[in-house]
């Protein structure tokens, strides 16, 4: 504790130029220049600062400096029980909030060993198609906005806004839905919302060959995207990057075909690859995920099984409401759920979903109480970050700002 | 999934090839963990990189506080062709909490050892760069040790620095 509250005295003690890295000097037939690039740099996505070094336009030397949304997820986690977790998980990597909340339920499912039905699963996968369009929307239209193409950001949004019109139809919330619960989902999407959805996925394909007619055709965006900081499958194997940007490399690495979870191995879609792993690639990899998506969705929507959405296990999930008035055991379950939450076996699980960016790999360990004694996400963002040095080494700056845009980072993620 | 004889059989491989390495194995909702020495963690996943383990796919920190010894740090691997996963798990103490780093054969734990440093306090012997990641290069402690208060940042508002107060903590909750 005193640690801590000395914080003040100590602080004044800490030389900090002892620890700040000298850079490597410059040899004397070339004038480098050091660059910070951010924290508040808009083609950044977020608090990402890159210590750059340039020799004139073109990049020599290249730190990501990360930590400035760093809000301490993983243990605010380790205070709530396991079903209060589910909200500050989802907000790690904001735009891929259905893929926290997925990775974070699947590992506590692990543990509790708690059957899911079939319908949630279903409903499940319908959720998480609809977020990865939804994340690769906005990726498409703020990338494009680094790019100058301003007009494509409108276009994207106007998918967007449908999409978390249907996210706030099924929970209530547009972002940040809370939806999935442990052992399902928190209640049955409502009526008519299938027929919205139906309109949406009749829609979404022609807009992806819209998009694409926009920049497909566009010179500068080509020039940009083309041949520009390609890097190949064996460094960003050794490197732990996974997703979109492998798979642009050439190699089909997906979770949801190779080590399917919530029944995506009764969908038929194909995963797109790259030749080149260039920027191009990494672009058009992501629109055609966007189509596949639509494919796994409208197959979820006509396969969606009847059934229960949420587990019968009344240990984990709430009683439906009408019980609570007539069933005294129910009762029972609901205030030991509310108030302290269900406990969970001890044991170390590791569950590793396929998200918009790569490699969700939620770790818990619980020591047998209803609150996780350690919450960790291997969130995909923070391990690709690396390859960003490797990928724009001797390219010019402007080429820096386009891989960056392709590399979709989110720092909520890379932080937590 | 390697089952649990797999798991044994792994282990077994691993004890031939350095007696020391290896100090048990787990078995847990079909998944194979091996707990190795700290020392040995680098031989041990090279020789698993040779049994088809070839990606390192993350390596956590864990405080087992108040267990001993306290800190853990865990690597999971993947073997893309046969579609197996497996953690290896090792154990230090925090009086010596020193790993060898695998950053030099594994250029993908770089940042993850960094945060494992931060959070845990870890020390990564050969880490080529192992500063904090996440937090402040300043800042005093490792949040994610489970002694380690929630709230435990402490915040100095305007109104208590005229009054010539200290840094308060947060008064929601009783300090740790």
């Amino acid at each position: 504790m005193t640690e801590v509250t000395d914080y003040r005295a100590t602080e004044d003690r800490v030389d900090v130029s002892q620890r700040v890295q000298a850079l490597p000097s410059p040899a004397p037939d070339q004038e480098l220049l050091t660059l910070n690039m951010g924290p508040h740099h808009p083609a950044t996505h977020g608090v990402l600062r890159l210590l750059v070094t340039l020799e004139a336009e073109i990049v020599r030397d290249l730190k990501p400096i990360i930590g400035y949304v760093h809000t301490g997820i993983e243990k605010t986690a380790e205070d709530k029980s396991y079903w209060k977790a589910i909200p500050v998980v989802e907000r790690m990597d904001y735009l891929a909030y259905y893929f926290n909340a997925m990775a974070f339920c699947g590992a506590t499912e692990t543990l509790l060993d708690v059957e899911v039905p079939k319908r949630a699963q279903y409903l499940r996968v319908i959720h998480m198609e609809l977020n990865r369009i939804m994340s690769h929307l906005v990726w498409l239209g703020t990338s494009m906005l680094d790019l100058g193409a301003v007009s494509v950001w409108w276009y994207c949004f106007r998918e967007r806004e449908t999409i978390l019109d249907l996210f706030e139809q099924s929970s209530g919330q547009r972002m940040h839905t809370r939806y999935f619960q442990v052992g399902g989902v928190m209640e049955d999407v409502p009526a008519g919302w299938d027929a919205k959805l139906r309109q949406f996925l009749k829609k979404m394909p022609w807009a992806v060959d819209q998009y694409l007619d926009l920049l497909n055709r566009n010179e500068i965006a080509l020039r940009r995207l083309r041949n520009t900081c390609p890097l190949d499958e064996q460094t960003l194997l050794d490197l732990g990057v996974t997703g979109p940007l492998l798979r642009a490399a050439g190699n089909p690495w997906d979770l949801r075909k190779a080590m399917p979870y919530s029944s995506y191995e009764d969908f038929d879609f194909k995963i797109p690859v790259g030749t080149r792993g260039d920027n191009y690639d990494r672009f058009a990899v992501r629109m055609q995920e966007m189509k596949e998506s639509v494919k796994i969705i409208e197959q979820a929507l006509d396969g969606l099984p009847e059934g229960p959405y949420i587990t019968e296990d009344r240990k984990v999930a709430l009683p439906p409401r009408h019980e609570l008035a007539t069933s005294m055991e129910a009762l029972i379950h609901h205030f030991k759920l509310v108030t302290e939450g269900f406990r969970v076996p001890p044991g170390e699980v590791y569950y590793p979903i396929e998200g918009p960016r790569g490699e969700y790999g939620m770790f818990i360990r619980s020591d047998g109480s209803s609150k996780p004694a350690r919450v960790h996400m291997r969130d995909p963002s923070f391990v690709n970050l690396q390859a960003t040095l490797p990928m724009v080494k001797d390219a010019y700056i402007a080429d820096l700002i386009t891989t960056l845009a392709m590399m979709d980072p989110v720092l909520g993620g890379v932080d937590r | 999934m390697p089952d649990a004889p797999g798991t044994e059989l792994l282990a077994q491989e691993l004890r031939e090839a350095h007696p020391d390495a290896v100090l048990g194995t787990e078995f847990f909702r079909d998944k194979g963990a091996i707990r190795v020495a700290p020392a040995a963690i680098g031989e041990v996943l090279e020789i698993l990189r040779a049994k088809g383990f070839k990606h390192l796919m993350s390596v956590h920190g864990v405080d087992y506080y108040p267990e001993e010894p306290r800190l853990g740090v865990q690597y999971e691997l993947l073997d893309r062709d046969a579609l197996d996963r497996l953690t290896v798990k090792l154990r230090v103490p925090l009086e010596s909490p020193n790993v060898p780093s695998v950053t030099l054969k594994w250029p993908t734990a770089d940042h993850q050892e960094r945060e494992v440093y931060d959070m845990f306090g870890v020390v990564f012997d050969g880490h080529p760069d192992l500063r904090r990641i996440l937090m402040p290069e300043d800042y005093e402690g490792h949040p994610q040790r489970r002694d380690f208060p929630l709230g435990g940042e402490p915040v100095l508002f305007t109104h208590d620095e005229a009054q010539g107060k200290d840094y308060t903590m947060g008064t929601d909750r009783p300090n740790a």
